[in-house]
C-alpha cells in the first residue's frame, strides 16, 4: 500500500505544467478568441515533440506503454491552462481505442495525428474536422472514418476552445473494427476530465487569489476579509478532497471492475463540482470584473460546464455508484476491495 | 502508487479481526459521558485492549505501543470500526497528547506518560479554552508561577471533553504579565488533586460530555511542562495539527456509518422520497474520499512529510461529511427521526446531535478556513 507518486511521473508532469504553462498564456487564449481559432499549431507540435500523445500508446505500436494515472497527471495540467487542443480525448481516448483495435491503421503512424471519439452517450463530437481518423460507436461496435466521408455541422457551444460538431454517417463509408471496449473509453474519458477538472478548479483558485491580494475597497485589500477568504477555502477544500480519488480512479482503472467504475465516476463527479464551484467561487470574488470577458475565469466555467455533462452525466455516474454501494460489500475494510460476484 | 495490501498488512488485518471478535462486549456499554459507570466500563475495555496490546499501535513498544507504521494504524482502525467495538474514552490522550508527547517530550515524560494512557489507567481531558479565550486561543489568562521546582496554576478552563470523569489535564498557561503567543506552556495537572473544582456540563443531548475547570493554587512539579517553558502556543498548535489531521477522525468511523446508511435506505426506501438516494450516495462518496485522502496523507507521512495547514481541509471535510450523512439518516426516518430509539440500535439521532458539534471543536470550520485562506493560499490576514 503506497499512496505516493513516483519521481518520474512528477517530473513528467512538472515538464507538462511548464510546457503548457509557457505556451499556453493568457495572451495566447486572447489571441486565439481574436482569430476565432481553437487549435494552435506550434503548441500541438511542441505537445508532440514531447511524446504526450504516445503516453498510453503501447510499446508495439511506437508508444511509450505508460498509464492513464501517468496520463492523468498531464491532464491535470492541460486543465489549468484550459488547453485549447484536444490531447485528453485524442491520446488519452480515441488513439489507445484505435490501437487496441487496429493496430496498423495508418493514423497511428504520426503521432500529431487527431482521432477523434463519436460515443453513443455524447450527442456531438469533438475536433472532427481536423481528425485523421473518427472512431463511432454502434451497438457496441466501432467503427472507424475519416471527416470526408461524413456529415460534419458544426454545434455552436459557450467554450470558445471547444470545437463540435453534429455528425451524420453511413456504414458503408466506414469499417467495421468489431466489437469494442466503449466501456473502458468512457471510462478514460471520466478520468481524464477529472484530472482537467483538478486544473480548472486549482486555476480558478489561483486566479481569484492574486486579484483579492491586489484588488482593495474600505482601504484593504478584499482578500482580507473573510467572507472573501471563506468563498476561497471552500473550494479548496473541494480541490483537496477530489484529488484523491482522481489518483484512485487511475491507479484502479485497469481493473475493469465494479469498484473501479464506480471510481471513476466519483472522480469525475467530485473533481467537475470542485471546478464549476472554484469558477464561481472565482467569479464572485472578482465582482463585475468577474461577469466580464476581460477576466479569464469565464473560460474555466465554461470547460468545467462542459466536461462534466460530457461522457456521462453526473445523474449517469452517480447510477454507478450505486451500483457499485448496492451490490457489493462496502464498509471500511472494503476501500480498495475488488468486485465479488456473489456478493 | 500502489493500492493493493501486502500479505503482511494482509495477515495483520486477519490478527486484527479476529481478535476484536473474541473481545468486543457482546453488549454496547453505556456512553461514556452519560455516567461515572459508563466511564469505568470504557476505561475497562482499554485495559482490555490493553492485554491484547492493541492500547496505541502506532507508539514504540518502550512506550505501550506495538511500533507499527501508519497503513498498519489504518488497517487497525478499519477494523475496530467494523467490529462495533466501543468508543475510545482516552482519544484526548492516545490520539493528541500522545502524539504531542512523542514529539516534544523528554524520555522520562515519555516513560511516565504513556504506558499509562495506552492502558487507560491514566485517562486524559483536554484544557485549552477560557470563558475569553475560544476561537482566539491567545488569549488565555491562567497562569503558572515557577516556584522552586514546581508550578503554582491559578484560572477558569472550560469546554473541557471528559473533564467530568477524567483523571489527567493538559492545559495551557501563561507566565503572569506575558502577553498573546508568547509566555504560554504546556502543563499537566490531575483533577483530583488539591485546588482543582470541576463543574460538569451538560451537552445538548443530556450527557456531561465536558466540564469547567477551576484551578485555585494548584501546585505541580515542574517535571509536568511539555516543551520548553514558553513553548507552550508551538506544541498547541502541533496538537491541534494531530487533532484536525489524521488522528481524531478515523475514516473508518465515516464509511461504516455511510454503511449503515445505505443499509437503512435499502430497508426503507419504499416509504421514501426517491430523491434521497442521492443522498446516500453522497454520503458513500463522501468516505470514501475522505479514506483515499487520509491514505495519501499517511503514504506522505511516512515517506518523511509534516502534517501542516493542510489538516484543517479534513476537519472541514469530515465535520460537514457527518453532518451531511446523519441529516440523511433522519430524512430516511422521517417522522420517527426524533424518537429516542432502544438500546442496542443504530443511535442516528444521537449522532446527528454530536455530529453538529463537529463544525465547533477543534477549532470552528470558520476558524480552519481563515488558516487554509491564510496559509495554504496566501491571502493576508
Amino acid at each position: 500500500m503506497d499512496f505516493t507518486l513516483s519521481d518520474e511521473q512528477q517530473m513528467f508532469a512538472e515538464t507538462a505544467r511548464t510546457l503548457l504553462g509557457d505556451t499556453c498564456t493568457p495572451d495566447h487564449w486572447r489571441k486565439m478568441m481574436e482569430q476565432g481559432v481553437a487549435f494552435d499549431a506550434a503548441r500541438w507540435g511542441q505537445i508532440v515533440e514531447n511524446g504526450f500523445t504516445l503516453l498510453l500508446l503501447p510499446e508495439a505500436a511506437g508508444g511509450m506503454g505508460l498509464t492513464e494515472l501517468d496520463f492523468a497527471l498531464i491532464a491535470r495540467e492541460a486543465g489549468y491552462v484550459a488547453l485549447p487542443e484536444p490531447l485528453a480525448e485524442s491520446a488519452g481516448v480515441g488513439a489507445p481505442m484505435l490501437a487496441a483495435l487496429a493496430p496498423d491503421h495508418p493514423a497511428l503512424a504520426n503521432p500529431g495525428a487527431i482521432i477523434a471519439v463519436t460515443p453513443a452517450i455524447n450527442p456531438v463530437v469533438a475536433n472532427a474536422e481536423i481528425a485523421a481518423a473518427i472512431l463511432i460507436e454502434k451497438d457496441g461496435h466501432a467503427f472507424v472514418t475519416t471527416p470526408d466521408k461524413v456529415r460534419l455541422t458544426p454545434a455552436e457551444t459557450i467554450d470558445p476552445f471547444r470545437r463540435l460538431f453534429r455528425i451524420e454517417w453511413d456504414e458503408s463509408q466506414a469499417q467495421d473494427l468489431g466489437p469494442a471496449d466503449w466501456t473502458l473509453a468512457l471510462d478514460r474519458a471520466s478520468l481524464f476530465a477529472a484530472a482537467q477538472g483538478l486544473g480548472l478548479a486549482q486555476r480558478s483558485v489561483d486566479l481569484a487569489v492574486a486579484y483579492a491580494q491586489e484588488r482593495t475597497q474600505f482601504g484593504k485589500p478584499i482578500g482580507s476579509y473573510q467572507a472573501v477568504k471563506h468563498h476561497l477555502a471552500s473550494a479548496q477544500v473541494a480541490i483537496e478532497f477530489a484529488r484523491p480519488v482522481v489518483l484512485t480512479a487511475a491507479a484502479e482503472i485497469a481493473n475493469g471492475d465494479v469498484q473501479s467504475r464506480a471510481r471513476v465516476s466519483e472522480a469525475k463527479i467530485v473533481a467537475l463540482e470542485a471546478a464549476e464551484k472554484a469558477a464561481r467561487a472565482s467569479i464572485q470574488v472578482h465582482g463585475a470584473m468577474g461577469y466580464s470577458w476581460e477576466v479569464d475565469v469565464h473560460l474555466f466555467l465554461k470547460r468545467a460546464l462542459a466536461l462534466k455533462q460530457a461522457w456521462g452525466t453526473p445523474a449517469f455516474h452517480r447510477n454507478r455508484i450505486a451500483t457499485r454501494v448496492f451490490t457489493q460489500p462496502v464498509g471500511a475494510d472494503k476501500t480498495f476491495a475488488r468486485e465479488m460476484t456473489h456478493a | 502508487m500502489d493500492l493493493t495490501y501486502t500479505p503482511e498488512q494482509q495477515a495483520f488485518r486477519a490478527e486484527v479481526r479476529a481478535w476484536l471478535e473474541a473481545h468486543v462486549p457482546a453488549q454496547p456499554l453505556e456512553h461514556y459521558d452519560a455516567t461515572r459507570e459508563g466511564f469505568e466500563a470504557h476505561r475497562q475495555w482499554e485495559a482490555t485492549l490493553k492485554s491484547g496490546d492493541w492500547g496505541m499501535v502506532t507508539w514504540p513498544k518502550e512506550y505501550g505501543g506495538r511500533g507499527l507504521d501508519l497503513i498498519q494504524w489504518l488497517i487497525f482502525e478499519e477494523e475496530y470500526y467494523r467490529s462495533g467495538a466501543p468508543g475510545r474514552v482516552n482519544q484526548n490522550g492516545i490520539f493528541l497528547l500522545g502524539p504531542t508527547l512523542m514529539e516534544f517530550g523528554t524520555h522520562e515524560q515519555k516513560q511516565r506518560f504513556l504506558p499509562p494512557m495506552a492502558s487507560g489507567e491514566e485517562i486524559w481531558a483536554q484544557a485549552w479554552s477560557e470563558p475569553q479565550a475560544g476561537s482566539d486561543l491567545a488569549g488565555v489568562r491562567a497562569t503558572a508561577v515557577k516556584d522552586g521546582d514546581e508550578y503554582v496554576l491559578n484560572g477558569h478552563k472550560i469546554w473541557s471533553s471528559r473533564a467530568a470523569f477524567a483523571d489527567w489535564a493538559f492545559g495551557l498557561f501563561r507566565e503572569p504579565g506575558s502577553e498573546r503567543h508568547k509566555g504560554m506552556s504546556l502543563i499537566f495537572f490531575r483533577l483530583d488533586q488539591p485546588g482543582v473544582t470541576r463543574n460538569p456540563i451538560r451537552k445538548i443531548n443530556g450527557h456531561v460530555g465536558f466540564a469547567e475547570i477551576f484551578l485555585d493554587n494548584v501546585r505541580v512539579p515542574a517535571f509536568n511542562r511539555l516543551g520548553d517553558e514558553g513553548q507552550g502556543w508551538h506544541i498547541c498548535m502541533a496538537t491541534a495539527g494531530f487533532e484536525r489531521g489524521l488522528m481524531l477522525r478515523s475514516p473508518a468511523r465515516f464509511q461504516e456509518a455511510a454503511a449503515a446508511l445505505a443499509a437503512l435506505w435499502q430497508e426503507r426506501k419504499g416509504q421514501c422520497d426517491p430523491a434521497i438516494e442521492a443522498d446516500v450516495i453522497r454520503a458513500h462518496m463522501n468516505a470514501d474520499a475522505y479514506a483515499l485522502s487520509i491514505y495519501q496523507t499517511a503514504s506522505r507521512l511516512m515517506a518523511g512529510a509534516k502534517i501542516g495547514p493542510e489538516a484543517s481541509t479534513n476537519k472541514i471535510f469530515w465535520s460537514e461529511m457527518d453532518i451531511h450523512l446523519h441529516e440523511t439518516a433522519l430524512a430516511i426516518l422521517g417522522a420517527e427521526a426524533e424518537l429516542i430509539p432502544p438500546t442496542g440500535e443504530h443511535e442516528w439521532l444521537d449522532d446527528y446531535i454530536f455530529s453538529l458539534a463537529g463544525p465547533i471543536y477543534a477549532g470552528s470550520n470558520e476558524i480552519q478556513r481563515n488558516i487554509i485562506a491564510e496559509r495554504m493560499l496566501g491571502l493576508p490576514r
